[in-house]
């Protein structure tokens, strides 16, 4: 039948830019949500997620455009693919929801995250966790005698391999910022 | 065109310009500066409820029957969480509404003051949206979004809360701007790919059906006409959700009956055994789909609805198309017109023959008696005596809501004002009063259940206040009949809580509030106590003592599929399995 044939994402306007939902495989998505910086906006955006029981792995959210008054709101999420339409087409439903961008469909995107790890330590411990620490190009921004607070900035991965190593090492506090993520490219 | 005023004053100000003429409430210490403007003017007729659930529900019974936004407008604190249950169900079944709430001065929010509660927090999940106003010169704008977020794409309520001292200051007011809010503008039109597809699947199919619902009310009576045409063009079956019932008309000769748990046997069948679905502004809720895995196992699906989010929500559709009901029918219309109109008239006799055969069980059957008044008999005549009046329904929740559905029959939209989505018991008789507001003339009927009447009997002062004639017909159990339904179905017949204890005299109840109360028993009399009840002037409580333990039927078991349907008792024994018993 014809109508099966309309190719996914031929259309800007129609729902035919969901992709197929059927696949139970379950995966994570980075969404880029504009939003009017208004009081309680952030309010509805987690409270549609605990509400309708959908995954935040991070949050993060800044006002990025003063005079328009708008805020980027950026979620990693998790879902079957068809969950991971509905969050899309709920937050698209938010009265202050300017646009939704799904950065793991629309084409290469950078994540870039920045952690604080606190590391304490003395002796052999504490050279290695420098050592390691110049090689995940990590600053030191405080020392004492016997601690360091690195500053790491990378895609999560990276932050989570650097807190694994540094975790033998004395890891005693960690402060992370959340994901912040742009698409590849000159659009916008 | 700016002007200086209070923000109470602007308040009314607003309304008016919105076309307001009707407001639902209850004053209290948060609202007195608006309550004292709304005394000071005559355009707009102010109705004090007894309970503020009441305010929202008949603001949903005005909205409903009307087309236009029904009205709220309570205090803080208690007012306001006294609201939240009809915004919820609102909320659900897509009904716009605006609630003005009071607030303590912005000043003191957070200090746990008097009568303080956090509105918008509390409500933010049960609105489409909600504000808190927090200068005066941003009331006027807000306000008039409100109305525009309310009433524009899926409809739905919305909230905006008042602090006091934002009520008492002055600022400037701007009137309404054409064409509403920039930053809400959903799409009405559909896809042209997508409407052609479905045309192409609709000139082929030898099995189609229309599967429609609240959405095509909530677009106009455009699309009420568009569906007339469509259908009877087409000549395809349709039916319908509860929330849709009169879009089509009852008598038109497509008509299937309506469709899902409690839906007519030929609906459900049909909808099982179709090759092509046309969903027109429904959202397949679990009510209708029964268990979704063998939901219409063959039928290609499509689905026109306002609302992104419900395609593909519950049910995957191959031909999804997100618009305004009545701007994807007419183009559709259009392209299938143009293409010759053409049907697969083999296929679609074949179809109707099959659905004859259905039609044919006769699955509303039930045991008359002449001894006691069946629900479904007490409904029959209550329809051969009112049909030919102007007349509107609303009902309660419950057994009687379902038979209501099934044995009264809508010729138009607009006439049948229930609680879908939510299921609140307690929304029919305010909701009555609300539509009697909007239709002062008309004959408005609330089909209730006893123990849904008592949650919002205080309502009667309100009916009798203004004089509003709404008539109570109570289908009276003596049991709250569709929980004592599934205990007996899933539960092993222990009736737990679920008898009517303690009822009140409804006559002599009726007669304290200055009203009529009849009371009637015996089928030979129904027929003169129907007719003495639309011949009174006033409102009345109707005390229709029916059987105790008739049950619901055709039923879908939960976690069935639509072609598991029981017809009747001896259908039902070990019908509902172990997975299907923890759905509700
Ligand atoms: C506010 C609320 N509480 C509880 C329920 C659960 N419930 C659904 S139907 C029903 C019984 C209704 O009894 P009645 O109004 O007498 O109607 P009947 O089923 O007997 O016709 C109950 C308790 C509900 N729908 N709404
Ligand atoms: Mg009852």
């Amino acid at each position: 039948m014809s109508a099966l044939q309309i190719k996914k994402g031929s259309t800007k306007h129609s729902a035919y830019n969901l992709r197929p939902t059927f696949s139970d495989v379950i995966e994570t998505h980075t969404l880029a949500v504009l939003v009017d910086n208004e009081a309680g906006v952030l309010a509805r955006v987690i409270g549609l997620f605990s509400g309708r029981g959908y995954n935040i792995d991070s949050l993060t959210v800044a006002e990025v455009d003063h005079t328009g008054h708008l805020s980027r709101i950026t979620i990693v999420t998790r879902g079957t693919p068809q969950v991971i339409e509905q969050i899309k087409a709920q937050l698209g439903r938010i009265v202050p929801v300017h646009r939704v961008h799904d950065l793991t469909v629309e084409g290469p995107s950078v994540e870039r995250e920045l952690a604080l790890l606190k590391v304490s330590g003395a002796g052999d411990k504490r050279v290695e966790a420098l050592r390691l620490a110049d090689i995940f190009r990590a600053n030191v921004v405080d020392s004492t005698l016997d601690s360091f607070v690195f500053e790491i900035t990378g895609a999560p991965e990276k932050i989570d391999a650097f807190a694994d190593l540094m975790r033998p090492l004395g890891l005693i506090e960690m402060a992370r910022t959340g994901v912040a993520a742009l698409s590849r490219g000159s659009n916008s | 065109m700016a002007r200086q005023m209070t923000g109470a004053k602007m308040v009314v100000q607003a309304l008016k310009d919105q076309g307001v003429d009707t407001v639902f409430g209850y004053p209290g210490g948060a609202v007195l500066p608006i309550y004292d403007e709304v005394f000071q003017q005559n355009d707009i007729k102010h109705v004090l409820v007894r309970h503020e659930q009441g305010a929202v529900h008949a603001a949903e019974g005005y909205a409903r029957s009307t087309g236009k936004p029904g009205v709220v407008l309570v205090t803080s604190g208690p007012g306001a969480t006294n609201a939240v249950t009809g915004l919820a169900d609102a909320l659900l079944d897509s009904i716009p509404l605006v609630v003005l709430t009071g607030q303590v001065p912005t000043f003191m929010i957070g200090s746990d003051g008097f009568q303080e509660a956090d509105t918008v927090g509390i409500t933010r999940p049960c609105t489409k949206h909600n504000w808190l106003v927090k200068e005066t010169n941003a009331l006027s704008p807000t306000l008039h979004e409100a109305f525009h977020v309310a009433t524009t794409g899926r409809p739905g309520p919305v909230l905006i809360d008042i602090p006091k001292d934002v009520q008492f200051a002055t600022g400037t007011y701007t009137a309404p701007v054409k064409g509403g809010s920039k930053r809400y503008q959903p799409q009405v039109k559909g896809d042209m790919q997508a409407i052609t597809a479905l045309v192409d699947a609709l000139e082929t199919a030898k099995k189609p059906i229309f599967y429609t619902g609240g959405g095509v009310i909530n677009s106009g009576d455009a699309a009420s006409q568009l569906l007339r045409e469509l259908v009877d063009a087409t000549g395809f079956p349709i039916t319908s959700t509860l929330m849709g019932l009169g879009a089509y008309p009852a008598s038109g000769k497509n008509w299937l009956g309506m469709l899902g748990m409690h839906g007519l046997y030929e609906a459900n069948m049909a909808m099982h055994g179709c090759d092509l679905m046309i969903n027109i502004g429904a959202r397949f809720d679990d009510r209708i789909t029964g268990r979704t895995d063998a939901f219409s196992p063959h039928s290609i699906k499509a689905h026109i609805d306002i609302d992104p989010s419900s395609i593909n929500k519950v049910i995957h559709v191959d031909i999804p198309i997100v618009g305004d009901v009545a701007h994807v029918l007419e183009d559709m219309l259009k392209v299938w017109k143009s293409r010759g109109r053409k049907t697969n008239a083999d296929g679609l006799a074949k179809w109707w023959k099959q659905i004859e055969e259905w039609k044919a069980v006769n699955c509303l059957t039930y045991k008359n008696s002449d001894k006691i008044i069946k629900p479904q008999y007490a409904l029959q005549r209550l329809e051969a005596l009112t049909k030919r009046h102007d007349r509107y329904i609303t009902t309660e929740v419950g057994q009687h809501q379902m038979w209501a559905a099934q044995f009264l029959h809508f010729d138009d939209p607009n006439r049948w004002m229930t609680s879908g989505g939510l299921g609140t018991m307690g929304y029919g008789f305010p909701a009555s009063i609300g539509v009697q507001m909007a239709h002062p003339d008309a004959l408005v009927i609330n089909v209730a259940g006893e123990a849904s009447w008592l949650m919002n009997m205080q309502e009667m002062g309100t009916a009798m206040q203004y004089r509003l004639p709404v008539k109570q017909f109570i289908l009276n159990n003596e049991r709250l009949g569709m929980v004592r339904q599934w205990q007996q179905l899933l539960h092993g017949e222990r009736y737990s809580s679920s008898w009517s204890e303690a009822l009140p005299d409804f006559v002599k109840l009726a007669e304290a509030f200055g009203a009529k109360g009849i009371q009637c028993k015996d089928p030979a009399d129904l027929e003169d106590a129907i007719m003495e009840m639309i011949n009174y002037d006033g409102p009345v409580i109707f005390d229709c003592l029916v059987e105790k333990h008739e049950n619901c039927f055709p039923m879908i078991p939960s976690g069935e599929p639509h072609n598991k349907m029981l017809l009747g008792d001896a259908s039902t024994k070990d019908a509902i399995k172990e997975g299907g018993a923890v759905l509700v």
